[in-house]
């Protein structure tokens, strides 16, 4: 069918009026804009897998190396540091003031330690991220001389009890007042090896968290004495093992930094240990351990990360060289159509 | 095939109107009773008793509040939704102990959504005041006393005020017409806005006010109205005017409805009886029904299941705590004693384990509410309104001509756009012009005009690009433009006869009488512009405007017409000059639906007697005398090639009558039609039948409903993919059918069903006295013929027959009764075209409605007049055509267009990349909040589901606003699967969206799955490594806010790298927002660290102090990205490869770089494209059949037969669709 122009045509808009409402013509308004179109050709799946496991078993690797290298020396004491006649009761031992809880072990480390050794105690089955115990503090008043009365957050350890004078308890809180009061002695050889407890919280912490003129005040002077009892002429600045303590744990099981022996413990070395077992974890069940660690860049040992990385790793290997065989068994040549078939679902006509 | 043209009642009345006086009938007792109580005193607005009855004034308001109603009812509004209101009990309750968070943190994100919800209601509500601003504002002359007109604004008009309304206004209100400038106080009215009937309405007052025609008669003119209280049927009126002490019945002639226009009459004086709220026009006006799309239906439910889940997540919880805090105190003795439950509040108290349960549940409903994406629904309206931008600012969708963009007026629906699964268009405005071309004509058995068709066009540029001549399609766009014809209704060119050479043709003289009947047998006033002295046309219909318009162009001109005259300037082939010439007009034999024909009586110059007749080719040929019948072969051959490219055709035929014949005729004419009696109208009838007779046949006429541009392409398009095209019309079956031809939704090889109550024995049942008897048997009629059909419909499915229903509005009526319209729609569906004829804007509505809830699919209405409201609002989508007609359908539609053609691009490309963005936004969003709620969950199992978060406050609430949000807007505006080009290029792609593929239950819960193997992964990998040694050298462990930060840093990873591995499409938008977040969030954790403690809280310091220095934090990010994006990663990657959706072969086929090669594409194209049976592809498939089986060797078989298809083989093509199915 032949087509004949026709000689009448339309008048060309003229004035600018006409198309008042004619939209302004830009790449970004008609969505022409350039853009990067990639789509997950099997290529580029198979490389992406092989540079993710080129990558990841490598790095898996070396952290594994790096935990592996990391020494951990475990030692729970809970059950161990119990006299035998109160097994069966011992919460009632450790509620009992008059009862002498020092406690000597013997602990024996079979590889080398280089200093820094890190000692932690480690609880379980504590809640310090319970919502009721991570809200009862007040940093206000840990912060600023003067704000002793901001104890809102705080009960019920907010004020002495009233036949103590209903003052506010500084730090308040129930975190300040369950801290942690075991403490531990080492010697090894008959010679101390020293736990420096300094600089083992952190610095911001130290520096902003806790005043250098903010000094305990009625802490645990009545009522239900919880843990720890603070020296009152030193500031909260400076009271290292409080401030780790009220870095509450993510999780119910966990350790705290008590202190470096900067010292290396050579293999083999006998430790002795003298343990003030004082904190009360009978009443929950929870164990306590202390432990000796030393790190390397990737922290304690632990050799999740590194079986983690090798596992993706792996997998992604396997996973590139399955997509090269499917790929070189059933090449999809360029320009294919055969896999291209829209008619595949019959019911859409009707 | 005969011209269609509108019943002519009023028109007849043109030379000798009567008006039959309205007697009082018994309905007028009524009045002064209940429902018809209004008295109306009229010219007397101010007097105490007109004011005593206080009827409201002409004040319009659309709008959805007022200033007073915003801020209560936009509220309202908004915590109607499930989830803002749950947000709202959150934020109040934030405040209390039971909070796990600080209540500002959670209040601000939720102002922040409610705000620009309601900002947003406030710029739409904004958008309809002005418009009533605007139209309360139109002035209009009012009687201010004495006789004096004067102009005065809609709104201020009173019940009981004269106005004075000229030509071509608007009435203010509705009103009773008192005179007119015609001495018989009639007037015309056009009704378009309300019915979208184009045709004028005839109008006339009472005897006793047509004389009121000066401004200073009313001066003292009184009188008071009784009449039915406002209601909302447009076509009744009771009422009565008192006029000097006498009552005068009122009835809907006297009638002027708001929003009518006045036409063809200079001025008419009419008293205001309804205003504002009360008129007809508001009291029909519904509100526009709200749509929401069906995604955003199934959103609800997956939130719904959301919230399910948060209960149950929130439930297991407080149980476990309660069990958990009951066991503190055992015996009287504390096991937690660091928590000291022996003096505690309620919501720890071991001693009331349950009360503390039930508060610990309000407290992890807050806390688990990050699984609720509160940013989702706001976020959705972002997108949606540049969406919308996007829509408007297309220029591709601009219509030059009358310089309109295309509108998204809701911009709700843009994602439905991508799964409309029927259209239903109206006819008239829509898929034509409205306006009829003069196109071809055959005389005497010779074919002139060289103009093509629309067919024509669309056909020849399909074989163009078949060919692989990809690049003509812009030229072709072009020549659209080209083939307009500067004469309106002319389009028509051949040098054989135009300029007056007809005069050189063989045939001249039968040439002369064939115009000569053009511009004398019609019923057109002409009106003569007096300065340049052109001649228009007033017709009642646009192909009889044609007409006169074709005689004028080629030498009739058609320049008076008085009651019994009708002259012409001629073109004397003689002396070869214009000639003066007046035929007297001695009948007008009128055309009606049954006759198909009409007829005049003319006497010529020299005395000689003519009957001009034109008519369907039905009923035409049988009238032709033995000697006229010369051309009749040639003529029919014609003929029927017009109708198949979809033309309208006439034919002309003529005869002399003697002086004894015509008196005899004259005679029993006239008594005839003076007779009183129930069969009057059979004998006129009978009479009329003897005269047109014999007659001489001359030619035939073609006339081109004018196709809006593109519309065959559009449609073919449209089928393609998949998408089904109803045709709704108000016009006759004839004139449908002929859309349908030249649409090719119909053509030759179709079968068609033709539901029909016009036939004979439906006529005599009309007839019959019993009514309801008669309607019974119509109806069973009517199911019988669907019954057939159906049976039909089973048997063409072994042989892939298309077929095509075609039913008119009276069978209509009984299909859609409730026990048969689902026979009705069983028969629709499994036709490849349907076309309701003759239907009424209800059954419009109806029809759209009966498909929308039956089937379930997503329909769209497309239509340009009133009568298409109905369809407009109840369709899911109503798309209004801003042409020259009316604006009300635009003003209900939902997006406005100013061409058919243009539903394609909005279509395949803006609804499919709506609804991509829509669905995939979607998913994501529940994929982020899942993934990063339920880190929240699993830490809840490691913190005695106390309710702590793991996360600083902060980080929460501003998890959905600055670190997950951007890139999700930036999917949801910006994305493309596949460019427009491609869209259009590959229209089966559009099934994407009608099988909502990417919005299936499948793939939600793929997400949602996607998104817990995410929080899963980045929870525990994350406590694995870093619990209970150090995580560093310096021997620190790991605290709560050191874990927490960690979590949420690869929780920002993982998301945002999650957005950029299932996009595949990165502008530098993308690139900044999905970098930029994940930058972002570095930069505010160092920021929030950097403030003061009492602000930071846990966040001090923590990375620059803690994450930063130490190697394992970076390492375990990467870990934990890499390690959640592999399982997506390995699943799209296996999909990609062996089961590509449909939009990612398109991605293969462009990366191939075989999009330019035409050849390729076609193979591509070739495979996708089902067997589409409608649309021009099809026909070309068909004609391409239909001439291969001709070749065959079947020379006996008649060419002509109609049906000569319906039998024949189907070829590989249509049974594509079965044979090449393979397995997935």
């Amino acid at each position: 069918m032949s087509e004949e122009p026709s000689s009448t045509s339309v008048s060309v808009a003229d004035g600018q009026s006409k198309s008042a409402k004619k939209p302004k013509y830009s790449r970004f308004s008609q969505q022409e804009l350039d853009a990067w179109q990639p789509i997950l050709t099997p290529s580029w799946a198979i490389s992406i897998f092989t540079v993710i496991g080129l990558i990841f078993i490598p790095v898996g690797l070396t952290s594994l190396f790096a935990s592996d290298s990391v020494m951990e020396v475990p030692f729970r004491y809970d059950d161990e540091c119990l006299p035998p006649n109160s097994k069966n009761d011992p919460v009632a031992y450790i509620k009992d003031d008059t009862q002498n809880k020092t406690c000597n072990k013997k602990l024996t480390v079979k590889t080398k330690m280089t200093a820094p050794v890190y000692v932690y105690y480690q609880l379980d089955n504590f809640y310090q991220n319970h919502r009721r115990y991570v809200k009862s503090r007040d940093d206000r008043q840990l912060r600023r001389k003067g704000s002793d009365n901001d104890v809102s957050t705080c009960s019920p350890e907010d004020y002495t009890p009233k036949e103590l004078g209903h003052n506010p308890i500084v730090p308040c809180g129930l975190i300040a007042w369950s801290m942690f009061n075991d403490t531990y002695k080492l010697s090894s050889k008959n010679k101390e090896l020293a736990i420096n407890k300094k600089n083992i919280a952190w610095k911001s912490d130290r520096d902003a968290k806790f005043g250098s003129d903010v000094y305990p005040k009625n802490f645990q002077v009545g009522g239900l004495i919880g843990g720890a009892r603070l020296n009152e002429s030193i500031p909260l600045s400076e009271q290292e093992d409080l401030i780790v303590w009220m870095r509450t744990a993510a999780l119910p099981t966990f350790k705290k930094l008590y202190g470096k022996i900067e010292t290396d413990i050579e293999d083999n070395e006998e430790i002795m240990l003298v343990i003030e077992n004082n904190y009360n974890t009978y009443e929950f069940g929870a164990r306590k351990s202390l432990v000796l660690s030393t790190t390397t860049w990737v922290g304690g040992r632990n050799h999740f990360l590194g079986m983690a990385y090798m596992l993706v790793g792996g997998i992604s290997l396997v996973l590139a060289v399955g997509f090269l065989l499917m790929y070189v068994m059933h090449p999809r040549p360029l320009g294919d159509p055969s896999y291209l078939s829209w008619n595949k679902n019959p019911g859409i006509l009707r | 095939m005969a011209g269609g043209r509108r019943r002519r009642h009023h028109f007849g009345r043109i030379h000798a109107f009567t008006c039959g006086k309205a007697s009082l009938k018994e309905e007028h007792s009524l009045i002064g009773g209940p429902g018809f109580s209004r008295k109306v005193y009229c010219n007397d607005p101010e007097s105490a008793t007109a004011s005593l009855l206080n009827y409201g004034d002409n004040y319009v308001r659309t709008t959805k509040y007022t200033l007073a109603t915003f801020i209560p009812k936009s509220l309202f509004e908004q915590f109607r939704r499930v989830a803002n209101f749950y947000f709202l009990v959150c934020a109040i309750l934030s405040f209390f102990p039971v909070s796990p968070y600080s209540g500002v943190s959670n209040v601000v994100p939720l102002l922040v959504v409610v705000a620009a919800t309601m900002v947003k209601e406030f710029i739409e509500d904004f958008r309809r005041k002005k418009q009533d601003i605007e139209m309360n504002n139109r002035k209009v002359k009012v009687h201010r006393g004495g006789g004096d007109f004067a102009y005065s604004k809609w709104r201020d008009l009173k019940v009981g005020d004269v106005v004075r309304v000229e030509k071509d206004e608007f009435f203010p209100a509705d009103l009773i017409l008192l005179a007119s400038n015609y001495d018989d106080a009639i007037c015309y009215v056009e009704t378009m806005n309300l019915d979208g009937e184009t045709n004028l309405k005839l109008k006339q007052a009472l005897e006793g006010t047509s004389k009121l025609q000066e401004d200073s008669y009313f001066e003292n003119f009184r009188s008071v109205i009784s009449c039915e209280d406002p209601n909302a049927n447009l076509y009744t009126f009771v009422g009565s005017m008192e006029l000097e002490d006498q009552q005068y019945p009122l009835s809907p002639q006297q009638l002027l409805l708001r929003d009518s226009k006045l036409r063809n009459t200079d001025f008419v004086y009419g008293v205001v009886i309804f205003t504002g709220h009360d008129t007809k026009v508001m009291q029909n006006a519904t509100d526009p029904p709200s749509k929401r799309s069906k995604i955003e239906k199934r959103m609800d439910k997956i939130i719904y299941c959301l919230f399910f889940l948060l209960i149950v997540i929130s439930f297991i919880g407080s149980i476990l705590f309660g069990i958990t805090t009951n066991d503190d105190i055992e015996n009287g003795r504390m096991k937690r004693w660091y928590l000291r439950p022996d003096d505690t509040e309620i919501y720890y108290d071991p001693n009331e384990p349950v009360a503390a349960a039930i508060l610990h549940f309000l407290t992890a409903l807050m806390l688990y509410s990050y699984l609720i994406p509160i940013s989702l629904y706001v976020s959705i309206e972002i997108v949606k309104v540049l969406q919308s931008i996007f829509i408007n600012q297309d220029e591709k969708m601009y219509y030059e001509e009358t310089d309109k963009p295309a509108r998204a007026r809701t911009s709700n629906l843009n994602e439905e756009l991508g799964q409309v699964d029927t259209i239903l268009s109206d006819k008239t405005g829509t898929l034509t012009c409205n306006s009829m071309e003069f196109i071809k004509c055959s005389i005497a058995g010779v074919a002139y005009g060289r103009v093509a068709t629309e067919v024509e066009r669309a056909l020849s540029r399909r074989h163009e690009s078949d060919s692989g001549q990809e690049l003509k399609e812009n030229k072709n766009i072009a020549k659209v433009g080209e083939s307009k014809s500067s004469i309106k209704g002319f389009n028509f060119k051949d040098e054989r006869i135009m300029n007056g050479n007809w005069m050189k043709e063989p045939n001249a003289n039968v040439i002369q009488n064939f115009l000569r009947l053009l511009a004398v047998c019609h019923t057109a006033i002409p009106e003569v512009d007096e300065g340049t002295g052109k001649v228009s046309y007033e017709a009642e219909s646009p192909d009889e405007a044609a007409f006169v318009i074709a005689a004028r162009e080629l030498g009739f001109e058609f320049y008076e017409r008085t009651h019994t005259n009708i002259s012409l300037r001629e073109l004397d082939p003689i002396t070869g000059l214009k000639t003066q010439r007046s035929y007297k007009l001695l009948n007008i034999l009128e055309f009606s639906s049954a006759r198909k024909r009409m007829s005049v009586i003319v006497r010529d110059e020299e005395g000689k007697l003519l009957l001009l007749s034109k008519g369907a080719d039905s009923v035409m040929f049988e009238r032709i005398a033995k000697n006229g019948r010369e051309f009749e072969e040639m003529t029919k051959q014609h003929i029927s090639e017009y109708a198949d490219s979809g033309l309208r055709t006439l034919i002309l035929a003529y005869r002399e009558l003697s002086e004894e014949e015509y008196h005899r005729f004259n005679k029993e004419f006239t008594e005839a039609k003076n007779l009183v009696s129930a069969d009057q109208e059979q004998i006129v009838e009978n009479i009329i039948q003897n005269i047109e007779k014999d007659l001489i046949l001359l030619g035939a006429t073609a006339v081109e409903d004018k196709l809006q541009d593109g519309v065959p392409e559009c449609i073919d398009k449209l089928a393609q993919a998949g998408i089904k095209l109803w045709v709704l019309t108000g016009d006759k079956m004839e004139t449908a059918i002929n859309i349908g031809y030249a649409c090719s939704l119909l053509r030759q090889g179709m079968k068609q069903i033709i539901i029909s109550s016009d036939t004979p024995e439906n006529k005599s049942l009309e007839k019959m006295e019993d009514k309801s008897a008669a309607e019974a048997a119509m109806k069973s009629s009517v199911i019988r013929q669907l019954r057939e059909a159906k049976a039909l419909l089973s048997s063409s499915h072994e042989n892939y027959e298309a077929l095509a229903l075609i039913i008119d509005g009276k069978s209509l009526t009984y299909a859609l009764e409730d026990d048969v319209k689902d026979l009705f729609l069983e028969l629709a569906i499994g036709c490849a075209s349907v076309i309701c004829c003759r239907s009424s804007p209800k059954q419009k509505a109806l029809v759209t409605r009966l498909v929308k809830t039956r089937t379930g699919s997503t329909t769209l209405a497309i239509g340009d007049g009133a009568n298409d409201v109905g369809m407009l609002q109840e369709a899911d989508i109503g798309i209004g055509i801003s042409g020259v007609e009316g604006m009300q359908a635009v003003m209900s539609s939902d997006i406005a267009i100013a061409q058919f053609r243009f539903l394609e691009r909005l279509l395949l490309v803006h609804g499919h990349w709506c609804y991509r963005r829509i669905s995939s936004m979607i998913c994501y969003f529940f994929y982020k909040n899942l993934a990063f709620g339920f880190t929240l969950f699993f830490f809840e199992m490691y913190a005695s589901f106390s309710g702590q978060a793991a996360y600083n406050d902060w980080f929460m609430s501003l998890y959905n606003v600055f670190f997950t949000s951007l890139p999700v807007i930036a999917l949801g505006v910006f994305d493309q699967d596949v460019s427009s080009k491609l869209c259009l290029k590959f229209p089966l792609l559009y099934q994407e969206g009608i099988q909502n593929i990417l919005f299936s239950w499948r793939r939600i819960i793929g997400w949602a799955l996607n998104g817990v193997v995410t929080s899963a992964i980045i929870f525990f990998f994350c406590i694995r490594a870093m619990e209970h040694q150090a995580f560093r050298k310096s021997g620190e462990v790991v605290g709560l806010e050191v874990l927490g930060a960690t979590m949420y840093t690869c929780a920002v990873w993982v998301v945002n790298c999650q957005m950029a591995l299932s996009i595949s499409y990165f502008t530098y938008v993308q690139h900044l927002f999905i970098w930029g977040s994940i930058t972002f969030w570095y930069i505010f954790l160092l920021a929030y660290g950097a403030i003061d403690p009492s602000f930071s809280t846990t966040a001090y310091k923590v990375f620059i102090e803690a994450l930063a220095p130490s190697p394992s934090f970076w390492i375990i990010t990467l870990l934990i990205l890499i390690a959640s994006l592999l399982p997506y990663f390995v699943y799209s990657s296996i999909q990609m490869r062996f089961f590509p959706m449909y939009h990612q072969m398109i991605q293969w086929i462009r990366m191939d770089g075989q999009t330019s090669d035409p050849e390729y594409c076609n193979v591509v194209r070739q495979r996708s494209i089902r067997s589409t049976t409608v649309g021009f592809t099809a026909r070309l498939e068909a004609s391409k059949r239909f001439n291969a089986s001709k070749r065959v060797g079947s020379s006996t078989r008649s060419e002509t037969a109609s049906n000569h298809f319906e039998t024949s083989r189907r070829l590989e093509a249509s049974k594509r669709p079965e044979g090449t199915t393979e397995d997935r």
